[in-house]
């Protein structure tokens, strides 16, 4: 059995070691927004956070989550991810949105990091891929959503 | 072209499509309305016509028959409807509308056609009034062809003026004043006197008893509140929160998950298989077979998969076992030899000037196969259980998959539902239905319980119906003082439409002529004297599919790039040449200039950096690009892009800009990286790391302009893909001297 902290919850799943997280959220936990794009950490489109850091869930085994915590594109208890949220509907970001969710936790995990990112830092942190071609208005609603940092949240 | 060949284009649409233009009537918007319908409870919505639906407390719900997969069409359509209904806009909410008769595109058949936007002639004109009965009465709920809004323009408005119009004939009665006194405003009709007003959630039942008017009139432009806005789009909020869904997260009790591995060679099927220690895994249900595939059916899609791999598989041989990509070319460049072809455009005598000429300049164009690579991998539901089935497929194409599903599952169509979730990504793959039928064919032998049937990035690469590799030979001439008199064009290419037929309904595949294959090439817009361009048609075991801008894609790329050279050859200006060809073309000439004022065209670059410019019609719209590139160490650079953009009338501004981006993104992606390679018959890319596309630190900036005007709206889902490879490749040109005649970009080494 694997317990983990899901979204601040306490979750378990009777699985295999080896099962990629992204299984475990998707068929076991019935969490659909984090997406299958190739199995291979190419794609980005399962992009969660293990311990705060941005991870590609399709390959992390269930042996590497036990005990630890993550957070998908579920979560609504995280104010950078709110504030990208909102810049991702101004800036009308998503077409087909199937990458989105993957982008999102990735932005919000270089917003983390790099509160006011430069456009080298986005391209450094956000290789995701979008078959859309969303990435200007991607990197447009990371620099809104930087930009619109509270001071008291920078500090 | 003339009269006779045009009439015979079109009869041979007629015959693919099946023959089914015979003897039925031109449905015009007012046919395609649907009728008023009562709910069953007091609550419940009342429907005007087919498109909307009213529920007492003022909730509009508007009937959307095509898919989303990104271009925007939940909101540009409903703003159609809501524009004339003169509707509050935050009342308005979506539906996808079931497969029927009304729902038909009956625009996307326009894009068989030989004829310009600028071509308005009676033959033009009778051309597409028959095609368009031809996608309505083939039932074709489709979404491609960038025709979503070309055809939704006039079913959609009139539905919102025919329901406004009723509520106001409603409200008129009840307040016994003459309904023309009546104003609309946000939802709600106002009395002429008294200043009392009905919201239209109070009218909807007693507007529902009344006729329709016959004749209502549209809206003045000069008074749109929606159309022309850039209105922010209905289904973003769930796509930023996980909400949405997609096929792929179809959640059903009970449910199965099937992982597929399909024979490598394509026309291979399976001989053999022993799957003694996939059934011992931990949650296998069973292992399968299908046509060309074993499947592998588990508790979790992750189980089924590892089991998968574990199948000890014997294929079947078949002739194409040792193909290679060479073989490919070499067979395109044979049929270019012994075959003349077919004249798709014969104005004045081309090969009598090519005789003549003082010079003639040739070259040869090729462009390689390619995958659509959807961020969804494909994907589909599927429940048979007492003769019933039931799909929920993420596709293009509802009305086929409705009736390919039927046709696996041996019952009626009416024994078929249909549910149609979010795509994530078409791009003309998910015009195919092969998901359905294993979808289907899987389901049948699962007892009644749903499956899941999804493929590996693996399988999605190595299984798609590609966008055709191409070959392309011009040859040009020119007068003593270096004019071009002649343009001679064979373009050589399997064909889409026959692929797709020999997939549906391969009694009626034939060699007939395939628009596809030669648009882009055939209709270009520069003014010759002499002008042939000829299509020849190619077989093999490579299955082809539309690819986003189809026949446009490569076509643009060979002809865009050719116009270039001949440019440089009368060493011109390439951007002032093609003006001074665009003589009858105002339409392409404003494009082409202000793509090249807005990227300040002729003014200095920093050393390194140079321009290119190409231009080009598709799918009812008019593109030009202006490429800013570098090149460094091997690598190329696209800086800055300037698109211009002629659609016509403009519903939503922003979806527009959105889908240059995309458009762009994707062609650039293409002329980058993208080239599906085969060898021993089978696909050699598997996955992103070995078929590379356009990232966010190889993205350039994209500025878009789109031109005003009151033309028929065009298309925009595709139009900004095809120019964007020449652009960049005649700015390399110009950079660098090397002419990139060949997909992906190579360069040569600086010497």
């Amino acid at each position: 059995m694997k317990r983990f902290q899901l979204n601040g919850r306490p979750v378990s799943a009777d699985v295999e070691d080896d099962m990629p997280l992204l299984w475990v959220l998707r068929d076991e936990l019935g969490l659909m927004g984090t997406k299958f794009g190739c199995g291979v950490a190419a794609c980005g489109a399962c992009t969660v956070h293990l311990d705060g850091q941005a991870v590609r869930s399709c390959v992390m085994p269930m042996v590497a989550v036990d005990g630890h915590a993550v957070h998908t594109i579920e979560r609504d208890d995280d104010p950078v991810l709110a504030r990208l949220r909102n810049a991702w509907i101004t800036h009308q970001v998503p077409q087909c949105g199937y990458c989105q969710s993957g982008m999102l936790m990735a932005a919000s995990a270089l917003l983390r990091q790099i509160p006011n990112p430069t456009d080298a830092d986005i391209d450094g942190a956000m290789t995701n891929i979008c078959r859309c071609g969303t990435y200007q208005r991607v990197r447009a609603a990371i620099h809104a959503a930087a930009g619109a940092r509270r001071p008291r949240e920078a500090a | 072209m003339n009269l006779k060949r045009r009439h015979l284009l079109i009869a041979g649409v007629a015959a693919a499509a099946g023959g089914l233009v015979v003897g039925c009537g031109a449905p015009t918007a007012r046919d395609r309305l649907g009728k008023a319908a009562l709910p069953q409870g007091p609550q419940d919505p009342v429907a005007l016509n087919g498109w909307v639906r009213i529920a007492p407390d003022g909730r509009i719900t508007v009937a959307v028959p095509r898919a989303e997969m990104g271009q925007g069409v939940l909101t540009s359509l409903p703003m159609l409807l809501a524009e004339e209904l003169d509707a509050r806009w935050d009342d308005v909410h979506v539906e996808h509308a079931p497969v029927a008769g009304i729902y038909a595109n009956q625009a996307l058949l326009l894009n068989v056609l030989p004829f310009g936007t600028d071509d308005d002639g009676l033959v033009a004109r009778l051309a597409r009034s028959s095609i368009q009965r031809v996608g309505y009465a083939l039932h074709l709920q489709v979404t491609g062809g960038s025709s979503s809004v070309r055809d939704a323009w006039e079913p959609l408005r009139l539905a919102g003026a025919t329901a406004r119009a009723m509520l106001v004939q409603a409200a008129a009665k009840r307040w016994a004043v003459e309904p023309g006194a009546c104003r609309v405003e946000a939802g709600q009709v106002l009395h002429p006197g008294n200043g009392s007003r009905l919201g239209f959630g109070e009218l909807a039942r007693e507007a529902a008893a009344l006729s329709p008017p016959s004749e209502v009139p549209f809206k003045d432009p000069a008074r749109y509140q929606l159309i022309g806005r850039a209105v922010p789009r209905k289904d973003i909020p769930s796509k930023v929160d996980g909400s949405a869904v997609f096929g792929i997260d179809v959640k059903l009790p009970d449910l199965l998950h099937a992982a597929v591995a399909q024979a490598p060679v394509f026309g291979a099927d399976i001989a053999s298989f022993d799957a003694a220690e996939a059934l011992a895994m931990r949650g296998v249900h069973k292992v399968l077979r299908i046509p060309g595939a074993v499947v592998v059916v588990a508790d979790r899609w992750w189980r089924a998969r590892q089991a998968l791999a574990t199948v000890k598989i014997q294929y079947t041989a078949t002739p194409h076992d040792r193909l290679s990509s060479k073989d490919i070319a070499t067979g395109l460049q044979q049929a270019l030899d012994e075959h003349s072809g077919m004249a798709f455009t014969q104005r004045g005598d081309a090969q009598g000037a090519l005789e003549k000429a003082a010079k003639v300049i040739e070259a040869r164009y090729w462009a390689p196969y390619l995958a659509h690579a959807a961020m969804e991998p494909i994907n589909c539901t599927a429940r048979v259980k007492a003769g019933q089935v039931e799909v929920w497929a993420p596709t293009q194409v509802p009305s086929l998959a409705k009736w390919r599903a039927s046709q696996v599952a041996g019952v009626d169509m009416d024994q078929v539902a249909l549910h149609l979730p979010l795509l994530g990504g078409g791009f003309g793959r998910r015009l195919e239905v092969d998901m359905v039928e294993q979808a289907v064919a899987v389901a049948q032998q699962l007892d009644g319980r749903p499956v899941k049937l999804l493929w590996s990035r693996e399988e999605d690469t190595q299984h798609d119906m590609y966008r055709p590799a191409a070959l392309s030979v011009f040859r040009a001439a020119l007068d003593a003082q270096g004019r071009v008199t002649a343009w001679h064009n064979r373009v050589a290419a399997q064909s889409v439409s026959r692929g797709a037929m020999e997939r549906l309904l391969p009694w009626a595949a034939s060699d007939a002529p395939d628009k596809n294959q030669i648009e882009g090439a055939f209709d270009i817009p520069y003014d010759f004297e002499h002008i042939e361009v000829r299509q020849v048609r190619t077989q093999a075991h490579v299955p082809v599919g539309s690819w986003r801008s189809v026949g446009h894609s490569y076509n643009a790329f060979f002809t865009e790039s050719f116009i270039d050279e001949l440019a440089h050859a009368a060493r011109q200006d390439p951007c002032a040449y093609r003006r001074g060809l665009l003589g009858a073309r105002p339409r392409h000439k404003a494009v082409l200039e202000v793509a090249a004022a807005k990227a300040g065209w002729g003014t200095p670059l920093p050393p390194g950096r140079a321009r290119g410019i190409a231009l080009h019609e598709s799918f009812g719209s008019i593109c030009a690009q202006v490429a800013e590139v570098s090149w460094h160490e091997g690598a190329v650079r696209v800086h800055r892009v300037v698109c211009a953009i002629d659609c016509g009338v403009v519903v939503n501004p922003d979806t527009v800009e959105a889908q240059m981006q995309s458009g762009i993104v994707f062609g650039l992606s293409a002329a980058l990286f993208g080239e599906i390679t085969v060898a021993e018959g089978r696909v050699e890319q598997s996955s992103f790391h070995d078929q590379e596309v356009l990232k966010m630190a190889q993205m350039p900036v994209i500025e878009t302009h789109i031109m005003r005007n009151t033309h028929a709206p065009g298309g925009v889902g595709e139009p900004a893909t095809p120019p964007i490879a020449p652009a960049v490749c005649n700015a390399l040109f110009a950079l660098t001297g090397q002419r990139v005649r060949s997909l992906p970009i190579r360069l040569q080494a600086a010497a």
